[in-house]
């Protein structure tokens, strides 16, 4: 471990050197990917390839990147402005003719492999916009902090995944009466470089598995998925929290248990099974998987500062989902909470994709003004106005999104 | 107007002279980036051994480069600190976080439980001296003021 430290320490040193002397960056090829020499940290971090260059970094080892709300203004994100949150490092070779799906564990009846040949014409295909949230999303709001990248509001998106059933394999392989969940295993590194180390396996228990949405997915908005987000294989499960969608899918274990992989247990994407007082410690065995995502909102327009003038009229809008439900309702507010204004609400563009909403406002008196956005799910659950329940790592702060406004 | 080939000639001469130096600045360079990276292996102490601080003079001779590439609060350690704490992650994931000493204790147990971490030895106080002085939680109240606001006039 130490060694391989003060390997990566001493290459970095001479690359970084050989940039700073203006000279081409010789053994560049060595560092390990997405890896920043440290010649580029020291400017400005640049964003990967292929990203919308006002998103905002939070980290860049790994990559964790969110999106400004007016940048997800479109109905179906598009690639360039969808979030990053990557645990380890991008694989670095993809040989797509040798990869394979392997679909094995205690409760699947064998062991079966598929290339992504068999996959593509063996099952039937299906596409489906879904929504995709980090259980993190608004992390940075909880009092007292809770660790880990400090997410605000940007850590959501909806785009077209297309692919096969999960359900459909499962299916042929054959699943024992026993299986409880299905856990993925990704071709990501550990940012230690430990080769034997699996840096995340997550998973779904098998009535999400079971689900028409829950896809095996080998495209994004109509192409290949980009790199960062997956390639060449996803697993995808909407509305859950998006670290249960693997990224560089290459095995599903079917599992007798709850499945066990990394951040799978501990406290990771669990929150206290009761509610407890702002900063408490939780014991390990009463922390709770999150599986559905809570009601949420965002106001896409305007972007937040905007000017206008007494009288304005002005159309806000955004999007609005509620993990595995839908969104039944939609108000804004202009004066912090006292009144609200039914939305224009249309329904989504099939399960577990986004809802549009939009509303007309007109502001007569002068002065400095704050929008604000709540949904109401199918259940008559509510975004609350303040931060929801505390937990320990920072999960499911679903509080209504701000933006500001002033009059003249 | 005789001189002028002459001219022409001592000018050549003279990119030559400063090509060949180019040249040999750049093919050192290389020599200097092989050594380095094959031929100085690291030597095998186990991670208790090892000293952090010269890691970090290989990754920068001052205290100001330490503080530029990582952005990282200012402090006679910076050095223990960089070498400790950016090997795996960037400091950003440090320079984004607050929480109180207990705090940042738990997340170094985390991180030698699960990531590959290792034993801090005594540089472990002076790495939570150090975060619990830069890096303390701020109260935030319930919902903070919406902040950094760049205003701009909306079009009709």
């Amino acid at each position: 471990m130490s060694n391989k430290r003060r390997a990566f320490l001493k290459k970095t040193t001479v690359a970084g050197l050989a940039m700073a002397w203006g000279m081409p960056v010789v053994f560049s090829k060595h560092l390990p990917s997405g890896m920043s020499l440290l010649a580029d940290i020291k400017q400005d971090p640049t964003l990967p390839n292929g990203k919308h260059k006002d998103l905002s970094l939070l980290n860049d080892r790994p990559w964790n990147i969110e999106t400004p709300p007016h940048l997800l203004d479109d109905p179906i994100t598009p690639k360039d402005r969808i979030f990053l949150r990557n645990n380890g490092l991008v694989p670095e070779e993809i040989d797509i003719d040798a990869w394979t799906l392997t679909i094995e564990g205690e409760s699947a009846s064998q062991t079966k492999n598929y290339t992504l040949d068999q996959l593509k014409s063996r099952f039937q295909q299906y596409t489906y916009q879904l929504t995709l949230e980090c259980g993190g999303n608004g992390r940075s709001e909880f009092n007292p902090p809770a660790k880990g990248n400090q997410w605000t509001t940007g850590a959501v998106y909806s785009a077209e995944w297309t692919g096969v059933r999960l359900r459909d394999v499962l299916n042929e392989v054959g699943v024992k009466n026993d299986a409880v969940y299905i856990g993925y295993y990704g071709k990501d590194t550990h940012l230690s470089g430990d080769v034997n180390k699996t840096v995340i396996s997550r998973g779904v228990p098998m009535s999400k598995a079971f689900e028409d949405e829950t896809l095996i997915a080998f495209q994004l908005n109509g192409e290949d998925i980009p790199l960062m987000h997956g390639y060449p294989l996803r697993l995808i499960a909407g509305g859950w929290p998006a670290s249960a969608s693997g990224k560089w899918l290459h095995k599903i274990v079917v599992r007798s248990k709850v499945h066990d992989g990394p951040k799978m247990t501990g406290d990771a994407y669990r929150v206290p099974c009761e509610p407890v007082p702002p900063g408490s410690k939780v014991a390990e065995e009463d922390m709770c998987i999150i599986e559905s995502m809570p009601v949420k909102s965002l106001i896409t327009y305007p972007k937040t500062g905007a000017m206008v003038k007494k009288g304005q009229t002005f159309e806000v809008r955004g999007h609005a989902w509620a993990g595995d439900l839908e969104v039944k309702e939609m108000e804004v507010s202009i004066d912090f909470g006292a009144t609200w204004q039914k939305c224009a609400l249309e329904p989504p563009k099939n399960r577990l994709a986004w809802q549009h909403w939009k509303a007309g406002i007109s502001l007569t008196d002068s002065g400095y003004y704050e929008i604000w956005a709540r949904a109401m799910d199918e259940n008559g659950i509510m975004q609350p106005m303040v931060v929801p329940g505390w937990n320990p790592k920072g999960y499911l702060n679903n509080a209504c999104h701000r933006i500001a406004v002033k009059v003249s | 107007m005789e001189n002028k080939p002459l001219d022409i000639l001592e000018s050549l001469k003279k990119i030559t002279r400063l090509l060949i130096g180019i040249m040999s600045i750049m093919v050192m360079m290389v020599f200097v980036s092989i050594f380095a990276i094959y031929f100085d292996t690291p030597d095998q102490s186990t991670a208790a051994e090892v000293d952090p601080q010269s890691n970090v003079a290989q990754v920068a001779t001052s205290q100001e480069s330490v503080l530029d590439i990582t952005g990282l609060a200012d402090d006679p350690n910076i050095q223990i600190i960089a070498a400790n704490c950016t090997a795996c992650h960037s400091a950003k994931l440090v320079t984004q976080n607050r929480a109180t000493r207990e705090g940042w204790k738990s997340m170094i147990q985390w991180m030698q439980k699960t990531q590959n971490l290792w034993d801090l030895g005594k540089n472990e106080d002076i790495i939570l001296d150090y975060l619990a002085k830069n890096y303390a939680p701020e109260s935030k109240g319930r919902r903070a003021p919406l902040e950094n606001i760049e205003w701009y006039e909306l079009a009709q």
